[in-house]
């Protein structure tokens, strides 16, 4: 299952893992342009839903990313530091900025659907 | 052999760490006996590593370097809100006069009248031209002077119990205007722009309570247009106790014909090296004194300028005075060179030059505004003040960017105006002719940037992505320089980036 | 008016253009009652002559170190300029350009930058440097916010051997960012070692120090690292690091100096250039410009601003810094004087400037009632006179001689520092002058 965020991030999660990958949406990687550099959270580090918990950087525009749920950072995509073009790339996929564990269950629900999100963007420009 | 890639007058020039000749020194020093040191073992065994190079090499080095840069003297520079007029020579003539350039500010005060006189008088210009009374002549930048403006504001608010919380930043503002308002200790709040490019008022003013300090606010501002509510935004924030900062990046436009002090303006900074032609030198450096209202004028920082009948003196120290100073912000007095030359410029513009020049500025833009406006598509309603802003609808499905448009403007030989700056309107282009253009000048400028608009309107995108070609460099690769940081050069490294 | 071409011609004609009649209607939006109806009260536009004449006589109003024999210091100094200097720097491509925003015509500035960066963080034996930044003060003044952003700490400590200047600074820009300083009257390395803890973001130190003394600090080094605290060395007298190890090898975590005393005049203290520099995993904590090399289309190499992501204008109120402009034309002054002097002049330069301190204090020694007070110094040093030193140096000046800098100018509140004077001698200090100090020092002080 996949959800997103007003904020264009997107988690995902499916049935019996403990861990929801983190990352920001095809979207916003367009919009930022090229990465260059990602700041991202320690593990073990707990964020509510909302806190910020990354930073982006591309050439011309910095971005918090913001965590979708509430829950303990766990991993990190350690390939960012070397190949930040994998987040323009693979946002989607191994773009991914980390893996938490989610500590409430229904936030999830509160997010949007691609179908919502699409739409969402759809009224942006 | 290497490949010689020179082209005409541009000279393929390595770094000065690739032309080191052991033994070669572009200083000669008289004969000298040294005795045994007294640095107490701490004296440097390893080597640095710096460049050996005579006098011709290392002139020639900079010479050929500097041949890459276009600058106010080669061409017409319309950098928005940059105010790029032309540096007198004078200014430096006077700058290194001897007397002043030799003097140290920590010889007895008795030894340096002159040096203090003329920080008074300079002072003086500044405070009358502005219509208020007190001013901090010490900052070093434009930046420095909003840091600097801010706390004056903050310590006056200390003063009367409380320093509040938050600061009112328009969201055209240039980024230097919430960043210092961090830096002293204020959270900031950000305000849209309305449709006719001002400040959106009624946001404003709902925003006031008595947790704001202060709101900050540009005018002219960075959409080039005078902030015709300025006083009413004035009012409303001295009734609720707070202070109004204006940033006076834009001075030019109005210099000698308002004072801000008339716009009940708390605290303004003004830049030496826009308004008042001081040299940009390749980025800095510049001079940002503060003028201050009757209410702040006592907590300017140290240290300043006194006149008691014919003596000055710089009081240097909170005790010899019964002003309350915030504090110190540089080290020594401030910008003297820059003083020098500021002064210069006033007194050879006087006050009727200064007036015609904020009017031939203000003519100019509009000029520029009347002749593009069929062309280009901009972004407010007229009359603009000294700058004029265009927003990127003119290159709707044309397939040419802002930044495109800008790189060829290389080509026609001037430098880009200021790109997607302000915010407020998408793909900005922000053009700042000045008054020191001729009209010659100003119709070859509109001349190009029409041709321009025609071609990206017929979707002759190759022009425009292939430019700049006329350049010592092409278009660089920013984001590899941003992914994969090289700051220096390094001995070991073979630079697989150097083309030589 | 010679800097304003438009002619009244010129003026209809836009004015026509524009399809209004007179220039007044283009201040349409200023309030009626705001806009001047005539030229402010001040003196009308001068010729050049005139306007000579007038700066010309602050001018000779004051006594200068090029007539007097000069022994000034405490943060600025007098040193000779090669001439090369100043011609290059006057180049209208260098004087009249602005920042790089447009690398492709700016290479020239770009290149300068980047060999500054180079030799910046060589002679402080560090990484990384950036492309400057004020002065020494406010350059320390951000080494310190940065090292507080770094250890997410807020506690600072000061060593008295930090320029006055350079402290008063600190504390008013720390003091709205609830930073706790201890200014400490500590100078013993060994007891500012037992400062620090956990709650320590960085002790700041000065090598010469205000007094002129030398250190090696790295044993304090050493203990900040145990801790998680940073050191930062700041240095005011440029020319000490061709001859002291360097603050990179002593482990220093930030260097901020003044490079006032290469390519840069003395100028009543101002324009000057502030130095950063760091190791490279502290860089994007790093306030200021920065130049980066890069290639372009066609596979040259090139430089461009770079890392400005952390800058105001992007980041706005998150940034490391509100600085906008750096130190432009000043560094690069220092950067051309330092090229022409390269490895050996640096070297030999230094040399010089000690011996000329060491001839200095042993002219000295011939005054019984004086007393040095340094054991080790670079090229500045402290006496302790029978006196109060502001009224002597205040005689000396009418007798010709500026003698030095009263150390209660800079720290007016401290009892014992009444009597104290730094003096400083560099590569222009003459065997005459130091007579004439000597012989005017015992006159007045008999």
């Amino acid at each position: 299952m996949i959800k997103y965020t007003k904020q264009h991030e997107w988690v995902a999660i499916n049935d019996g893992d403990e861990k929801a990958a983190v990352g920001i949406t095809d979207y916003a990687q367009k919009q930022l342009g090229d990465i260059v550099y990602v700041e991202l959270p320690g593990i073990g580090v707990k964020v509510n839903k909302g806190d910020e918990a990354a930073v982006v950087e591309s050439v011309k525009a910095a971005a918090e990313v913001y965590s979708p749920i509430s829950g303990e950072i766990l991993e990190v995509n350690e390939n960012l530091a070397d190949s930040p073009e994998l987040i323009n790339n693979e946002a989607e996929a191994n773009g991914w900025f980390f893996k938490l564990a989610p500590s409430e269950e229904s936030e999830l629900e509160e997010l949007m659907d691609k179908e919502g999100y699409d739409k969402y963007i759809g009224g942006l420009d | 052999m290497k490949k010689n890639s020179n082209k005409g007058l541009q000279v393929e020039e390595p770094l000065i760490f690739e032309q080191s000749s052991p033994g070669a020194c572009g200083v000669d020093f008289p004969e000298m006996e040294i005795s045994k040191n007294k640095l107490g073992g701490n004296h440097r065994v390893k080597p640095i590593g710096l460049p050996n190079l005579s006098e011709p090499v290392a002139v020639r080095h900079y010479l050929r370097i500097s041949q890459k840069n276009y600058c106010i003297d080669s061409g017409l520079y319309p950098l928005g809100s940059c105010t790029m007029k032309h540096n007198p020579r004078l200014n430096e003539k006077m700058a290194r006069k001897p007397g002043l350039v030799d003097i140290h500010p920590l010889q007895p005060q008795s030894t340096v009248q002159g040096a203090l006189e003329l920080i008074y008088v300079c002072s003086e210009w500044l405070t009358k031209l502005t219509g208020m009374p007190g001013i901090a002549m010490s900052p070093a930048a434009g930046a420095h002077g909003e840091l600097t403006g801010l706390m004056t504001i903050r310590a006056a608010l200390e003063d009367r119990g409380n320093p509040r919380k938050k600061v009112l930043v328009p969201e055209s503002a240039h980024g230097t205007n919430p960043a210092s308002a961090q830096m002293c200790g204020y959270e900031i709040e950000s305000i849209p722009a309305n449709l006719s490019g001002r400040v959106d008022t009624e946001k404003l003013l709902g925003r006031l309570d008595k947790t704001v300090a202060a709101i900050m606010i540009t005018n002219p501002n960075t959409c080039g247009l005078f902030e015709d509510q300025i006083v009413r935004v004035a009012d409303a924030v001295h009734e609720i106790g707070g202070f109004l900062y204006c940033d006076g990046a834009n001075f030019n436009a109005i210099v000698g014909r308002v004072k801000p002090g008339d716009l009940k303006i708390d605290s303004m900074h003004l830049n030496l090296h826009k308004t008042f032609s001081t040299p940009h030198g390749g980025g800095g450096p510049g001079s940002g004194p503060v003028v201050l209202s009757k209410e702040l004028a006592d907590y300017a920082p140290l240290p300043f300028v006194v006149k008691t009948d014919d003596r000055f003196e710089l009081i240097e120290s909170a005790e010899d005075t019964d002003k309350k100073p915030f504090g110190r912000i540089k080290g020594f007095h401030g910008q003297f060179g820059v003083f020098v030359r500021a002064l210069t410029y006033m007194l050879s513009m006087g006050s009727d030059g200064l007036r015609q020049a904020s009017g031939d500025a203000v003519l100019s833009a509009n000029y520029l505004l009347a002749q593009l406006k069929d062309d280009l598509s901009i972004s407010f309603e007229g009359p603009c003040m000294h700058e004029v802003l265009i927003d990127d609808r003119f290159l709707k499905d044309t397939g040419v960017t802002t930044l495109d448009f800008a790189k060829a403007m290389i080509d026609e030989g001037f430098h880009p105006m200021t790109m997607y700056f302000p915010l407020v309107v998408p793909g900005a282009l922000l053009m700042e002719p000045t008054e020191t253009e001729s009209k010659e000048s100003l119709d070859n400028y509109i001349d190009s940037v029409i041709s321009l608009a025609k071609k990206a309107a017929t979707e002759n995108t190759k022009h425009f992505k292939d430019a700049p070609k006329y350049t010592p460099r092409r278009r660089l690769d920013e984001t590899a320089a941003a992914r994969n940081p090289i700051l220096r050069w390094k001995p070991e490294k073979n630079s697989k980036n150097n083309s030589r | 008016m010679r800097y304003l071409p438009l002619t009244t011609d010129d003026r209809n004609k836009m004015l026509s253009e524009i399809g209004v009649g007179d220039i007044e209607e283009l201040f349409k939006d200023v309030p009626n009652d705001a806009l001047l109806k005539s030229a402010i009260d001040l003196p009308s536009h001068k010729s050049e002559m005139e306007v000579e004449t007038s700066i010309t006589s602050f001018a000779k109003k004051n006594k200068t170190t090029n007539v007097f024999p000069s022994f000034l210091g405490a943060g600025n100094y007098s040193h000779h300029i090669p001439a090369s200097v100043d011609h290059l720097i006057q180049r209208g491509e260098f004087l009249t350009s602005y920042t790089p925003y447009q690398p492709e015509i700016a290479q020239g500035t770009l290149q300068a930058l980047f060999e500054f960066q180079t030799q910046v963080s060589l002679i402080t034996g560090m990484e990384v440097a950036n492309a400057s930044m004020y002065d020494g003060a406010t350059a320390t003044s951000e080494a310190v916010l940065m090292a507080c952003r770094i250890t997410r700490r807020d506690k600072i400590i000061l060593s008295n051997g930090l320029h006055p200047h350079y402290n008063e600074v600190i504390k008013t820009n720390s003091r709205h960012l609830k930073l706790s300083i201890d200014s400490t009257s500590v100078y013993n390395k060994k007891a500012l070692c037992e400062l620090i803890d956990e709650n320590t973001a960085c002790i700041v130190v000065q090598n010469p120090d205000f007094f002129g003394r030398v250190q090696d600090f790295t044993e304090l080094s050493e203990t900040c690292h145990q801790y998680g605290a940073l050191l930062i060395i700041a240095v005011t007298e440029i020319i000490s690091l061709g001859a002291l190890t360097n603050p990179g090898e002593m482990g220093a975590d930030i260097v901020s100096g003044e490079g006032q005393s290469l390519g840069n005049p003395i100028s009543f203290g101002g324009p000057h250039v502030g130095l950063l520099s760091t190791r490279e995993k502290f860089l994007r904590q790093m306030p200021g410009r920065l130049a980066g090399e890069t290639v372009d289309e066609d596979g040259k190499r090139g430089w461009v601003l770079t890392l400005s992501t952390r800058e105001q204008h992007i980041r706005r109120e998150k940034a490391t810094s509100n600085i906008c402009t750096n130190s432009g034309l000043c560094a690069l002054a220092f950067s051309i004087h330092l090229s022409l002097l390269g490895e050996d002049g640096f070297t030999q330069l230094a040399k010089i400037n000690h011996q000329k301190a060491i001839d200095l204090s042993k002219a000295i020694e011939s005054l019984d009632e004086v007393e040095l007070i340094n054991e080790t110094f670079f090229n500045e040093f402290t006496l302790k006179l029978p006196k109060p030193a502001i009224s002597i140096v205040e005689e000396m000046a009418n007798k010709g001689v500026l003698a030095g800098v009263p150390v209660k100018r800079l720290i007016p509140h401290d009892i014992d520092t009444e009597n104290m004077l730094i003096v400083a001698a560099t590569e222009l200090t003459t065997n005459s002058d130091i007579e004439k100090f000597v012989t005017c020092l015992r006159e007045t002080l008999s």
